[in-house]
């Protein structure tokens, strides 16, 4: 069943996940077909965190199907201004919205809206906790480049797909593990320990490796996670030069990845930390088509919540 | 006099268990005989407690008021009525007021408030430092002189051992117990729930049990050192009940509470608890500080409880409206409800037998009573201050928002079913 908010992958089951995936193909393939499903809907982008990369390609996805895009940008929270998040979203709601796509520096706000207000939620990033589109977006990059398709079940069953880098801190991370895992992939994360996940008992099954470097050659995907250069600041890592060292996709490692293994980023990328540009610009890496692949996927979710489609 | 007859009395302080009949007389216990033995006296008024459970007034050595400073919140007033009606007959509220408890003019107004409210007893716990920032002791001697009965920095703990060794010396003098909220700040870094599964699922910062262990090893470490009275406020570890339990073992005066939150949940209840919480969506109700910890803490918590290495039941009151918790998460104020839920919670564990009777009332009387140097109370000791509570151990109810008589209703047990209720409570020798 389709919910009426997308808050997390975690609550989402594989059918639904593959719904998502499969009209993303469709309208891939004909994108024309579909440019009248918002017609008539004001989707408001709400980034209570500064990005550009999402916020513009869920408001390319909403104009591509004939919706209006309203856009409240805020650097910071609510609160500062003396309102709270529950009083702007209600003040908000009295302009005739019917979507709200939320990014958040607080894990779980989007919930907390979706549970409050009788309004469809999107989250596009809630602080450490999920970023289901971003999950939704790599599974659909990578599953194109395999020439696989959403019909069937556990499309991913015989795939490994590493996850390197901060996954503590990660929200892409959280998303993919469950998202891909539901998919039937085998995924192993690799990371310092200061910056891993501590606590896998509540995740489904993932296999942490704290070197990446000897199961390189066994995995069909790397995806590289940003990494957030205050980290040094905070004790967590001693330098970027020695993350790079360890953790850095660097050509060297590149090269101990199979033929045909591809190589993700969520951007924005730091070259030469956590990918040299020999790999982030190489035929391996699936960076650009993750944005590209963006749209149809956030135009897939916005017109399966809106309800105006079927596959 | 009053008479209060055939009730079970149970008051540990003199080990007394049995049916029996309550004399009181001038706001003291007169006497206690077996039943019926005073049917010949003429008393004003006879009160009929079959089948209830007759116990010394509970004491609460762990509550806000917030006045004076956050009146929106609760005030001495709506939280004596919250203690009543729970079945605290005498409560020690917190400094953390505005402006904080540091000075023996705010110690006095808080206890002046207390006496016109008329309810409850108001005991007033000091702060350790000036505005409790943790920099220059408060003046712990003239607010002894004004009455508080503990000093303590609570949520805001003094990080600065030295400050702390100083603090303890100087209570000693005084023959105050410091009160110590454990609580590596360096090391908890404000993360808004407990490290651990449901942290790492949900992506929240984690409060690691070791800034817990850190603290009271500090405050175990100093009590030797300065031979004060530590008493750690509501131990959240399995590790931090092992360390208390060889403080003891090696004669040093430290001791300890629990709250009934940290002894009925664990981090799973915020993930799984949705329905309990009815009144604010947020789930901030699950937020406090220390966190809600794992089952294998929660557990350890229980029966260090039973076993007396926790001496006391603390509610840790802590009131919040509606701006303090209908926020992010994060941003959450900490804190929940805990009056008026203690003992029908308390006798939820006590009918799980994971807690016998016992141990309860003395977990709710003698213990704190000792804590706080109180005399007079928490016993039924004929000359005693008669402040009594009255049980009915098999009533059933439930929570709801409305049965709230504190200003604030931020409870992660509202909607809850509890067999058990306080009925009355006598404070003095008159019923409240």
């Amino acid at each position: 069943m389709i919910p009426a908010s997308l808050t997390s992958i975690r609550t989402l089951d594989q059918a639904t996940i593959l719904q998502f995936l499969d009209l993303g193909q469709s309208i891939k393939s004909n994108p024309s077909a579909y440019q009248g499903a918002l017609k008539g809907k004001t989707i408001l982008q709400f980034f209570v965190e500064n990005s550009t990369r999402t916020r513009m390609s869920f408001e390319s996805a909403t104009r591509k199907l004939g919706g209006t895009s309203i856009a409240f940008v805020s650097g910071t929270s609510s609160l500062s201004k003396g309102e709270t998040l529950l009083d702007t979203i209600r003040t908000i709601q009295q302009n005739g919205i019917d979507a709200i796509v939320m990014r958040h520096s607080s894990s779980g706000s989007p919930e907390l809206i979706a549970k409050t207000t009788k309004i469809s939620v999107i989250n596009a990033g809630d602080g450490s906790h999920e970023h289901p589109t971003q999950a939704l977006l790599d599974a659909f990059t990578m599953a194109e480049k395999w020439g696989l398709h959403f019909k069937q079940t556990n499309p991913f069953a015989k795939k490994t797909i590493l996850i390197l880098g901060d996954t503590l801190h990660s929200r892409v991370a959280r998303s993919n593990i469950h998202l891909l895992t539901r998919l039937g992939a085998r995924v192993f994360v690799s990371g310092p320990s200061t910056l891993t996940i501590k606590n896998f008992e509540l995740f489904p099954k993932v296999e942490w490796v704290a070197f990446p470097d000897k199961i390189l050659g066994e995995v069909d995907a790397v995806m590289a996670l940003r990494i957030q250069l205050e980290r040094q600041a905070q004790g967590l890592i001693p330098s970027k030069e020695e993350y790079r060292h360890f953790w850095g996709l660097t050509s060297e490692r590149a090269k101990k990845l199979r033929n045909g293994a591809c190589v993700l980023h969520p951007g924005p990328m730091n070259r030469g930390v956590e990918v040299d540009p020999e790999v982030a610009d190489s035929p391996q890496s699936l960076v650009l088509k993750q944005v590209e692949n963006g749209v149809y996927v956030r135009m897939a979710v916005l017109s399966k919540l809106l309800g105006g489609l079927e596959s | 006099m009053i008479l209060i007859r055939n009730g079970h009395v149970l008051d540990p302080s003199q080990k007394r268990d049995e049916m029996a009949d309550v004399l009181i007389e001038n706001g003291t216990i007169k006497a206690i005989g077996k039943p019926g033995e005073f049917n010949s006296l003429s008393v004003k008024e006879t009160f009929d407690a079959a089948k209830m459970l007759i116990c010394p007034g509970f004491i609460d050595v762990h509550v806000h008021l917030r006045e004076p400073g956050f009146e929106h919140k609760e005030t001495v007033l709506t939280g004596s009525k919250a203690a009543i009606a729970g079945g605290f007959t005498s409560i020690a509220v917190m400094a953390n007021t505005s402006p904080v408890n540091d000075q023996a003019i705010v110690t006095k107004y808080i206890l002046e408030k207390g006496r016109e409210a008329d309810l409850a007893r108001i005991f007033a716990i000091g702060a350790v430092t000036k505005g409790q920032k943790g920099e220059e002791l408060a003046q712990i001697g003239m607010m002894a002189e004004a009455g508080i009965v503990a000093i303590s920095d609570d949520g805001m703990p003094v990080m600065n051992s030295a400050l702390m060794r100083r603090a303890m010396e100087y209570a000693t003098m005084f023959n105050l117990p410091v009160i110590s909220h454990a609580e590596d700040l360096n090391l908890s870094q404000g993360a808004p729930m407990t490290e651990g599964k449901v942290s790492s699922l949900l992506g929240y910062a984690g409060n690691p049990n070791a800034s817990e262990e850190i603290m009271v090893s500090r405050e175990i470490a100093l009590a030797r050192a300065t031979g004060a009275r530590v008493h750690i406020a509501h131990l959240s570890t399995r590790e931090g009940v092992l360390l208390v339990k060889r403080a003891k073992e090696q004669g040093l005066k430290v001791t300890a509470e629990v709250t009934p939150h940290h002894l009925m949940m664990n981090e799973l209840s915020f993930l799984n608890g949705e329905q309990a919480c009815v009144h604010h969506q947020t789930k901030t109700d699950y937020k406090m500080a220390p966190p809600l910890r794992s089952e294998k803490d929660q557990e350890a918590l229980i029966e260090a409880l039973q076993s007396g290495v926790i001496d006391m039941i603390a509610s840790d009151h802590a009131p919040h409206g509606c701006v303090d918790k209908e926020v992010e998460f994060e941003l959450a104020a900490n804190g929940i409800l805990g009056l008026q839920t203690t003992v029908a919670l308390m006798l939820g564990l006590v009918a799980d037998r994971k807690l016998s009777l016992q141990r309860m009332v003395e977990a709710l009387t003698v213990k704190p009573a000792e804590l706080l140097g109180l005399k007079n109370l928490g016993t039924l000791k004929v000359g005693a201050m008669a402040d009594i509570v009255v049980i009915d151990q098999n009533l059933p109810w439930q929570l709801h928002a409305e049965d709230l008589v504190s200003r604030s209703r931020n409870s992660p047990f509202l909607g809850r079913k509890f067999q058990g209720k306080v009925l009355k409570t006598m404070v003095g020798g008159v019923w409240k």
